[in-house]
């Protein structure tokens, strides 16, 4: 892909991701945002969090599937948008939900499962987001960052509970998203799985290749 | 149709509908019949419905905007999205409607709706509707004590709880129709009560709100409405009450039964297992209310749970 296509394609992607911050921010400006705002807006910010953080995830699997390279350059971007909203959905959840109620919200994240797995999937994409710079990345060395990067595998499984755990049972739509992501993590399974096997033939055929000499 | 914030928040509006009201009250005591325009004024499309305000419950807090009451609901029959069932109410025909009230009794009977209506003084009560959801309304309701009802169909003795049915035609509630992933809940819906719950003055067999004929989305033509527990309990849309000696299987209970237990009594110190019910947000406000014990209506329905434990008949 060309840089133009590049740089095309993470305008794009700024302005989908931004969408439902718009929507809300314009909802708010013309006073529509149900009759119940707080509720509708921490739900809404939180979906978008996960709907973004299942777009990162997907990136490696697509390029996987498809051999197309371009799907990595977004990942950074995507990722960051992820915990943008995440942080955003916590602090209506702060501020506008319970305002500054220290008490009752400590009490919640103890009792409360999925607000326990909710905030230790926000906590997990701190450093995730604190390490994203091409910097990072130099200070920290390919392996060790890329390391802690699989924290992201974690921060989507949280997530993915965090909504089923809080929803009634009788809805599918946390199902959903929860499916999604079992597939994208069988594509990279699959993926891992076949490059142990190419691995071993290549050792094997080494082998075969010392052999003969001796 | 989505709701504006500032469309909850009542006050003036409201105020001067209680004015009018106030001065129906006293034109009907002076024999003029001005009642109906009064209570109808503010509120839009919507048969208007007569009823004499009973000053013994009325809650002081302002009632929640009527465009909130009827566009924000938890009626599964029409959709899991709180704005389905206004969206798809239309597709419930109110008429012709009969309520079948049998069990044990010694006189059961099937009502036309218009016989429902007509079985006592229709009154408005004004009541404090809290969701499980820790959210909750106040709502001027029509209707009669359900006990009303219940007398005429003489309750045997043996008889200790009462049953209700709402509808079940996938034609009228779309939401029955089963999904591509299965169904909601086990239709038709099913709420219960013990006896002395259902005979309890406050029990309000409902068929209006606002001054006019209960809409749709609300649970037309006829359902119930126990102020002192939450809202899932008050069965909507409802064709049969039973009588019966044993305790209803209730739908929400067969849903998930570790969160919705039979007596879902409003108890801020009974956390449901996945939040806290220690505090409410109430439609149209910003900061959370604390939530009160029996829904504020503890004078006069703690005593029914005397000597239980109410931890675990949740």
């Amino acid at each position: 892909m060309t840089t133009r296509g590049r740089v095309a394609l993470k305008v794009g992607v700024w302005v989908v991701a931004l969408v439902p911050l718009a929507r809300l921010l314009y909802g708010f400006a013309i006073d529509d945002l149900t009759v119940n705002p707080i509720e509708y807006v921490t739900r809404e910010l939180g979906e978008t969090a996960l709907r973004l953080l299942l777009a990162t995830l997907a990136l490696t699997p697509l390029r996987i599937v498809s051999g197309w390279s371009w799907p990595i350059t977004l990942r950074r971007l995507l990722g960051l948008l992820a915990f943008f909203y995440a942080v955003l959905h916590f602090a209506v959840w702060i501020v506008l939900d319970h305002f500054f109620d220290w008490h009752t919200m400590g009490d919640d994240i103890v009792k409360r499962p999925w607000i326990t797995v909710g905030l230790t999937a926000l906590v997990l994409l701190v450093p995730l987001a604190a390490t994203s710079t091409t910097g990072m990345i130099k200070r920290l060395g390919g392996r060790a960052w890329r390391r802690l990067h699989r924290l992201v595998y974690v921060a989507g499984v949280l997530g993915c509970l965090h909504y089923i755990w809080l929803a009634k049972k009788v809805l599918i739509q946390p199902w959903v998203y929860a499916a999604i992501l079992v597939l994208l993590l069988a594509v990279r399974l699959w993926d891992a799985g076949r490059g142990l096997a190419r691995r071993a033939e290549q050792k094997k055929a080494q082998k075969i290749v010392i052999g003969s000499r001796g | 149709m989505r709701l504006r914030y500032s469309d909850v928040t009542p006050e003036r509006l409201y105020l001067s509908r209680r004015e009018l009201m106030a001065g129906a009250i006293a034109l009907a005591a002076i024999g003029c019949d001005a009642g109906a325009e009064a209570t109808a004024a503010p509120t839009p499309a919507g048969a208007p419905l007569k009823a004499t305000p009973n000053a013994a419950y009325r809650v002081q807090d302002a009632p929640t905007k009527f465009e909130a009451a009827s566009t924000y609901n938890n009626f599964y029959e029409f959709g899991v999205n709180k704005e389905d069932p206004a969206r798809l109410g239309h597709t419930l025909k109110p008429r012709p409607w009969h309520v079948q009230v049998d069990g044990l009794c010694a006189r059961p009977k099937t009502f036309d709706i218009e016989e429902v209506l007509k079985v006592a003084p229709l009154e408005e009560r004004i009541y404090v509707l809290r969701c499980v959801e820790a959210w909750s309304m106040v709502i001027p309701w029509i209707g009669y004590p359900l006990a009303a009802l219940l007398k005429q169909v003489e309750p045997r003795p043996g008889a200790k709880y009462v049953e209700f049915t709402t509808l079940k035609d996938p034609e009228q509630f779309p939401g029955q129709k089963p999904g591509f992933f299965g169904g909601t809940l086990d239709w038709p819906y099913t709420e219960g009560l013990r006896l002395d719950e259902a005979m309890h003055p406050l029990t309000l067999l409902t068929v209006g709100m606002y001054g006019q004929v209960l809409p749709n989305q609300n649970g037309a033509p006829v359902r119930v409405v126990i102020p002192w527990k939450y809202g899932f309990k008050s069965a909507k849309s409802i064709v049969r009450i039973r009588l019966t000696d044993t305790e209803p299987k209730t739908a929400w209970n067969k849903a998930a039964p570790q969160e919705y237990g039979f007596y879902s009594n409003v108890n801020p110190t009974v956390d449901h297992p996945r939040w806290s019910q220690g505090t409410e947000r109430r439609i149209g406000e910003f900061r959370r209310r604390t939530t009160l014990m029996f829904n504020g209506y503890a004078d006069q329905v703690a005593s029914l749970y005397t000597g239980m434990d109410l931890k675990k008949n949740y």
